[in-house]
């Protein structure tokens, strides 16, 4: 057995062991056992692998392993989240739901919906396709015979012990930072070695051009580590307690952690995501991208803006006004590039429109691409500063972060899915392109739903706070703002019932293609079939 | 002319280019605010919290208040006549982390601080809707059914001193007493604390007898938020920034 992998293993569960015995607090003694149990786990997998497997050999072809392994856990994952965002939603409907107990109230699931999503779902998407295009565009096995393993299940065991342990009340309450030090630990360690990987295969390639997916990607991991280590610094108040204190302050605090939040939907959210865009989308159209010199322009001019865009999450707050001109000014910038991006991958269907009849999955992408192009004009538009006054804290943030998150993010996962499930599963074809059609009318009626109900509602709020009567006294009281809410929130809980149904027509459509079943359906042609007589 | 190819077909020059260009925005808008003085108001009575409002701030951490609840007033008349003086950055200078909050399902709580009484704010988070019935708010009456832990409360101010509060020993050394004191208006060790954190109250903040509960900590943080700043001392046009 090979001492570099089996020595960090065992030092992981000796490490579990003893956060275990010197818990400062249940969470802690809990994580501490995951920690172990997780390395007891891996020496297992290790030893059993080296007993049984044949030895690897770069003559094995790609690792097809790995990415049927992703695509197992982003489709677990996504229902997982979507279920538990429509949860929350019906909290703020009918906030009985929260039960009143401390594991099952808003404040803690929240977290654990947003962390589900973004990162687990989106990561395990993330991880899966970029796994599947490096070794495609580089002609070349991914790197390493363990080490992407290790990426694959070290970042569950984050997911775990992260959404664990916002349940039990461990988290630093920065949005979408929400998990403690040694978590974030747990993760860097991950992050390097998925970089590694990475890297390693892009050196391993036969093609002389890094393609243009793998840009992103590339970004998308190292931006990230960045934004993650700067971000989340702490000390810890024991080095067996889960509890931290973040290194900044206040407004220098605010700054970094929308730096940081603003640059998880770049580059995480973003990014990552275009890396699938410009692989999967010429794939299905089966034409190459549109422009070359666009994706340049594209990719250099995103990465540079949207560093800068953060302080649009702070207009009108204490930071000074310097920062939030400069935060307003690069966010509107930012639809250029944004845009750029979009054409160039809806240009990529030039000649090949009329797919789109024949074709649902490739119908998925262009949707997906849709809301890219809505969501990245509605967003330079809410960083107007006067925009922004009447946006800023009311759910219009929310509708659009989800028709970002839903339509863009989840469309074009769903996209990748349907597309690399009967090629990782050894299958000819998928179980059927008419549930695909039918997942495809769902979430977009799901997301309307969603969008339009979180508009009216935002828009409404906004406007309730601000109103005076004639005598000039404010005109509502907060409690009432929050009454109109009401029917809105029950709308948005529908739309959360068709996404989530639709992902869950999607799970039904791999597990059967996993069988190599296909499902006796109307074929779809590119003539309407006459009718029957 | 430049070659993108160059870059193209080299991974780690792919990899230096993306650093440098993300670095870039970062390092011109958030360094800055380090160094610039301006960044910070100055006022006068923003102190660190005592060991009780600390305890009470982990709590509403822990909850995840930040959810629902912004610590921000902008300067809006309609938020000012509703919420009170516009948040300065002075008043969130030693909130690690800080929780000014991106969304208001309820309302904001930068200045609630005295606005209420510890009655309301008991019935409240055990009960949000026998006083709000609109409110969608989740209850949280196991607060007040758990006792506080604070043994390890020094610990605490301790790693808030190593990223910048300005704890001194003093304050390290009686942070138990000063948590006990607060609760216990009768007792010797209130003069202390007033001396240590000057304006705190000491009360019994969940108005039931026994040791501290966790309800008694958040309580004691909610009382303190935004009340600390003079602002009969505050020159406005002199903190333009």
């Amino acid at each position: 057995m090979n001492w570099l992998i089996s020595f960090p293993i065992g030092l992981t569960g000796v490490i579990g062991l003893m956060l275990a015995a010197k818990a400062q607090d249940p969470a802690m003694y809990g994580h501490g056992l995951v920690f172990f149990v997780a390395a007891v786990a891996a020496i297992f997998c290790v030893i059993s692998r080296n007993l049984l497997a044949k030895k690897i050999s770069a003559e094995d072809g790609y690792n097809d392993e790995i990415v049927r392994a992703g695509l197992i856990a982003s489709t677990f994952w996504g229902i997982v989240g979507f279920s538990a965002g429509l949860f929350i939603a019906l909290q703020l409907a009918f906030p009985d739901l929260n039960f009143d107990t401390s594991v099952t109230n808003f404040g803690r699931l929240r977290p654990l919906h947003t962390s589900a999503v973004i990162f687990a779902f989106g990561g395990n998407v993330l991880i899966m396709t970029s796994f599947h295009v490096v070794q495609r565009t580089c002609r070349a096995r991914l790197a390493g015979n363990w080490s992407p393993w290790f990426v694959f299940w070290g970042y569950q065991l984050f997911i775990v012990l992260a959404a664990s342990g916002y349940v039990l009340g461990v988290t630093q309450s920065k949005e979408y930072a929400e998990p403690e030090w040694y978590v974030d630990i747990w993760l860097t360690i991950v992050w390097v070695v998925y970089l590694v990987v990475f890297m390693a295969t892009l050196a391993k390639r036969k093609e002389p051009h890094i393609y243009v997916a793998n840009w992103f990607y590339l970004a998308f991991i190292v931006t990230v580590a960045l934004l993650h280590l700067v971000n989340n610094a702490a000390v810890p108040v024991s080095f067996a307690g889960t509890k931290s204190y973040t290194l900044f302050a206040g407004v220098q605090d605010a700054l970094t952690q929308w730096w940081y939040g603003h640059n998880a939907v770049g580059f995480f959210l973003t990014a990552g995501f275009l890396g699938i865009m410009y692989y999967f989308i010429p794939k299905q159209a089966e034409r190459p991208i549109y422009s070359y010199r666009l994706s340049i322009v594209h990719f250099w001019s995103l990465i540079f803006l949207y560093i800068w865009a953060g302080p649009h999450h702070l207009l009108y707050t204490a930071l000074p006004d310097w920062a939030q001109t400069l935060g307003m000014t690069f966010s509107v910038m930012l639809w250029m590039p944004s845009w750029g991006g979009m054409i160039n991958g809806l240009m990529t269907l030039s000649g090949a429109w009329d797919k789109l009849r024949t074709d649902p999955i490739l119908r998925i992408m262009v949707l997906s691409l849709a809301f890219y192009g809505m969501s990245t004009f509605e967003g330079p538009l809410m960083a107007i500063k006067a925009v922004n006054a009447l946006s800023h804290y009311t759910d219009w943030t929310v509708g659009h972060v989800h028709s970002g998150a839903l339509g863009w993010v989840g469309m074009v996962s769903f996209g990748a899915i349907y597309f690399l499930a009967p090629r990782v599963f050894g299958q000819a074809q998928l179980y059927s392109l008419r549930l695909v059609s039918l997942h495809f009318w769902m979430a977009t009626f799901g997301i309307v739903f969603y969008a339009a109900a979180m508009w009216v509602s935002g828009i409404l709020q906004g406007l309730m706070w601000r109103a005076y009567d004639q005598l000039g006294f404010l005109e509502y009281s907060f409690a009432e703002t929050v009454e109109a809410m009401h029917p809105f929130y029950v709308i948005r809980a529908l739309g959360g019932v068709l996404f989530l149904g639709g992902a869950l027509v999607m799970a039904y459509n791999v597990y059967r293609t996993s069988r190599g079943d296909v499902r006796i359906e109307q074929p779809y042609t590119a003539v309407p079939q006459p009718a029957v007589a | 002319m430049f070659d993108h190819g160059k870059i193209e077909r080299n991974s780690v020059l792919m990899l230096i280019g993306i650093l440098i260009v993300v670095s870039i925005g970062g390092l011109i808008e958030i360094a800055p605010l380090f160094y610039l003085e301006s960044s910070i108001e100055k006022v006068k009575g923003v102190r660190p919290y005592t060991p009780l409002e600390l305890a009470g701030r982990n709590i509403y951490v822990r909850e995840g208040c930040y959810n629902c609840h912004s610590q921000m007033i902008r300067p809006f008349r309609d938020e000012v006549e509703r919420y009170g003086h516009y948040s300065l950055a002075a008043e969130s200078m030693y909130d690690h982390p800080f929780q000014w909050g991106s969304k208001r399902t309820g309302p904001d709580l930068a200045r609630v601080g005295g606005k209420y009484s510890d009655e309301w704010h008991r019935t409240h988070l055990i009960r949000p809707r026998s006083l709000v019935p609109e409110s969608v708010m989740p209850g949280y009456p196991f607060l007040a059914k758990t006792a506080l832990p604070y043994g390890d409360i020094d610990g605490h101010l301790s790693a808030n001193r190593a990223v910048g509060v300005p704890y001194s020993d003093e304050m390290i050394a009686n942070a138990k007493a000063d948590l006990e004191a607060q609760l216990d208006p009768d007792s010797d060790g209130v003069d202390a604390l007033v001396k240590r954190y000057p304006g705190a109250k000491a009360r019994n903040f969940d108005l039931k007898v026994g040791p501290p509960s966790e309800l008694d900590a958040l309580i004691a943080y909610l009382q303190v938020l935004g009340t600390m700043v003079d602002f009969s001392a505050y020159k406005a046009e002199e903190n333009l920034r």
